[in-house]
């Protein structure tokens, strides 16, 4: 009922002839009254939900951080009241999943990690279908512009069904970064293919130094997207349409098995142990020749008081595999919790915090890389930007290639774990077709119950 | 005769009047037990006899999730884990704080100040201890690999390797935990009488005799106070572990306790959970009363 009390002059006289006709209550049982009235007034405005009050429930990131520092230019804009809530990760996670399968949220718009959550909360419609807000033209900001949005970004917010249910904020495509001072010296050039890759990180690899060829995580659980950045370029993927598992196909124990030779062989001591901090701490060092993961940890390579490699890292595209080139995809985005009474309210939200602006703001305070492809041109052509040109080329291509890197169903966190301590044990010298066999059937049975429950 | 019967019953009557008038007292107390440990301790046991993860309905399957745990190899693995964190975490800290005891009962210069040091390590919070030993563990810019380089060893993985897991993530516990058993133990030694020393030297004695026969009976109560104690912080240790390794490499170092959150908070499998919960439950009983038993034991010799 709030949208309706901000309408202009003669609608507002009209539906008090109407009412005063009909009643209120009968008003309210037009099919379609409101949106008629909507579409007849026409134009958006942020003031149309002025005095209400939402509660955001973030993330604890630099992205969060960000969102949360512009709200008040947000309450500025809208006077909409804005009390948000941001805790780290996890613990979001477990929070969300509790308070929607109690049927009520504390929150109307919360943050969500599309690799992890999109299956989960698309599968029992927690967020609400933002389609119909976004046809609506007296809800629709003129400036949204979705075709800027990124295709992997909007593949990722649209559930199987067509439903929309977020707005994509931030992609995290997996890239190598790489160093140049170790390339050169060997005088190798930055590989195109698997075998390639393979063969420099042979050639790089160097123990009596303390330089691997090649480090990403090993640790269980973080680990299963290297897999799967291997797995795609095979051509392999997790499940077929039939609801069956695909992780024990040729493609996924060759996959498996450079998994085993890049990390075992020619990656660091311990590296079963690695997550991305480990990994990433090493290749600062300047003690790694490559490093697989999400382009969101380029920051601190180029930071002096942390890095040993400024001005040396090369950011490199995922090389194609024998069968295609594909960036594995990480992303998160912003629904609206479909138990939230001020639904309206929580779309303005969505829409200003994936604008162009903050999207160029992440660039800017490089907390990430937005879904937006105009906030790439943006950021670059202001002069406090610093991150590197080649991060932003890589970022570009890879989005372009980019498929999820994680299986979209709903205990994508049980497929990690059972797969991740695969994968681990491939480390430690387990067969690779072996344990993806073992585990293909440890994994199977879950995936059926949670699509039949 | 009638009087005679009729007094005591007359009393019993007034006691037993009294008596109900007391009951009315306890009331508070057991509704707040009831509520805070029956209530969820009796839930738990219905959960646990259903097929549940959140986000799905739930299914009756009465001891089903106790059947599948009992062939589970990583549930029984974790079980197996457990025991032995748990016994290398009882062990070795009983024995070390036994001795630093020992040292810190003798009279020597700054006792005082050092015994405040040594007990430094139990103010520090699990959790940034764990994080500080991660890095010191690290294969390549930990700390502890370069100490034994400095002694011309070779490096060794720690908790990065499977079958050096437990024994590392035990030598945080051993750094952490040793002073409390060191505490108890010297509060024991402090008690104890002079005497039975006195007449064992004229007997002729050596200090081994004096230690095997005097002195670690007469603490020997102290000991398994600090055992149990020690025994239930090893069984439910969480944060360290998850911590440092997360369970890992692989399943390395997953105790129970590690595999209950994960399948209450990462998989949401409530049922299962639950049903770890009681086997917890009843392993945590059952070395409780074993060692309830040995206490008992001790105090009667």
């Amino acid at each position: 009922m709030a949208d309706r009390e901000h309408d202009t002059g003669p609608q507002r006289q009209r539906r008090r002839l109407l009412q005063a006709g009909l009643g209120a209550t009968a008003l309210g049982a037009i099919p379609g009254a409101g949106q008629l009235a909507a579409q007849a007034q026409g134009a958006f405005d942020w003031k149309k939900f002025k005095g209400e009050k939402i509660e955001v429930f973030l993330v604890k990131s630099p992205r969060g951080d960000l969102l949360t520092k512009y709200h008040k230019e947000f309450e500025d804009l809208t006077g909409i009241t804005v009390g948000s809530e941001m805790i780290p990760e996890q613990q979001q996670r477990q929070k969300a999943v509790i308070e929607f399968n109690s049927g009520n949220t504390s929150f109307d718009v919360i943050a969500i990690s599309y690799h992890v959550q999109k299956r989960l909360f698309g599968k029992n419609k927690w967020l609400e279908d933002i389609r119909p807000m976004m046809a609506d033209k007296s809800l629709a900001d003129p400036n949204l512009d979705f075709p800027d949005f990124a295709e992997g970004g909007l593949k990722y917010a649209t559930q199987a069904d067509g439903r929309i249910d977020s707005l994509p904020f931030n992609l995290d495509p997996w890239v190598v970064y790489y160093n140049k001072e170790l390339f050169e010296a060997k005088g190798i050039a930055y590989p195109k293919t698997f075998a390639e890759m393979i063969d420099a990180a042979a050639r790089l690899n160097d123990p009596a130094k303390g330089v691997a060829g090649f480090v990403g995580r090993g640790l269980k659980n973080a680990n299963v997207p290297v897999w799967s950045s291997f797995l795609l370029g095979y051509g392999g993927g997790f499940v077929d349409a039939r609801g069956k598992l695909t992780t024990d196909t040729p493609e996924a124990v060759d996959a498996a098995k450079m998994y085993q030779t890049l990390l075992a062989k020619y990656g660091p001591q311990g590296v079963a142990g690695f997550n991305w901090n480990e990994a990433q701490s090493l290749f600062l060092q300047g003690k790694a020749a490559m490093w697989l993961d999400g382009i969101g940890f380029a920051q601190p390579l180029e930071d002096p008081t942390k890095s040993r490699i400024v001005g040396k890292v090369g950011y490199g595209v995922m090389p194609a595999g024998p069968k295609q080139q594909v960036s594995a995809l990480f992303g998160d985005g912003q629904g609206i919790s479909t138990f939230s009474k001020k639904k309206g309210p929580s779309w303005f939200y969505l829409q200003w915090a994936a604008n162009k602006a903050n999207q160029t703001r992440i660039l800017q305070a490089a907390a990430g890389a937005p879904v937006r492809k105009s906030a790439y041109a943006m950021a670059q052509s202001s002069a406090d930007f610093k991150a590197p040109k080649q991060w932003v080329e890589c970022m570009l291509t890879s989005a372009r290639i980019a498929q999820p890197g994680l299986p979209v169903i709903a205990p994508v966190t049980e497929f990690r774990d059972v797969f991740g301590i695969a994968l681990t044990n491939m480390i430690n010298g387990a067969d690779p077709a072996t344990e993806l066999r073992k585990a293909t059937a440890e994994f199977q049975p879950i995936l059926d119950k949670s699509e039949k429950a | 005769m009638p009087g005679l019967v009729a007094a005591p019953a007359r009393g019993a009557r007034f006691l037993a009047r009294r008596r109900r008038a007391y009951y009315w007292f306890i009331v508070p107390a057991l509704v707040v037990v009831g509520a805070v440990i029956v209530f969820p301790w009796l839930f738990t046991l219905w959960m646990s006899a259903f097929d549940w993860t959140i986000g799905s309905a739930a299914h009756f399957v009465g001891f089903g999730n106790y059947a599948k745990l009992a062939t589970n190899q990583r549930f029984l693995e974790a079980i197996l884990h457990t025991f032995y964190f748990t016994a290398l975490a009882v062990a070795a800290p009983l024995v070390l704080g036994t001795l630093a005891a020992l040292i810190f009962h003798r009279d020597f210069p700054f006792r005082g100040v050092l015994r405040g040091v040594f007990v430094m390590p139990m103010m520090a919070t699990p959790v940034a201890v764990a994080l500080v030993w991660t890095m010191m563990f690290h294969p390549q810019q930990g700390v502890l690999n370069y100490l034994l380089s400095l002694v011309g060893l070779p490096p060794s993985l720690w908790v990065y390797s499977p079958t050096l897991v437990i024994p590392s993530l035990v030598l945080v516990e051993v750094w952490h935990w040793t002073p409390l058993v060191m505490l108890i133990v010297l509060g024991g030694l402090a008690a104890l009488p002079t005497e039975p020393y006195e007449s064992a030297r004229l007997d002729g004695a050596s200090e081994w005799q004096l230690f095997r026969f005097i002195t670690l009976p007469l603490v020997a109560p102290f000991i398994v106070v600090a055992a149990v104690i020690r025994t239930i912080d090893a069984l439910k240790t969480f944060d360290t572990i998850y911590v440092i390794t997360g369970g890992g490499p692989g399943t390395a170092s997953e105790t129970i306790n590690l595999y209950l959150y994960l399948q209450a908070f990462a998989f949401y499998n409530i049922g299962t959970a639950s049903a770890v919960v009681v086997v917890f439950f009843v392993i945590v009983l059952a070395l409780a009363l074993l060692l309830l038993h040995v206490r008992e034991k001790t105090k009667w010799s």
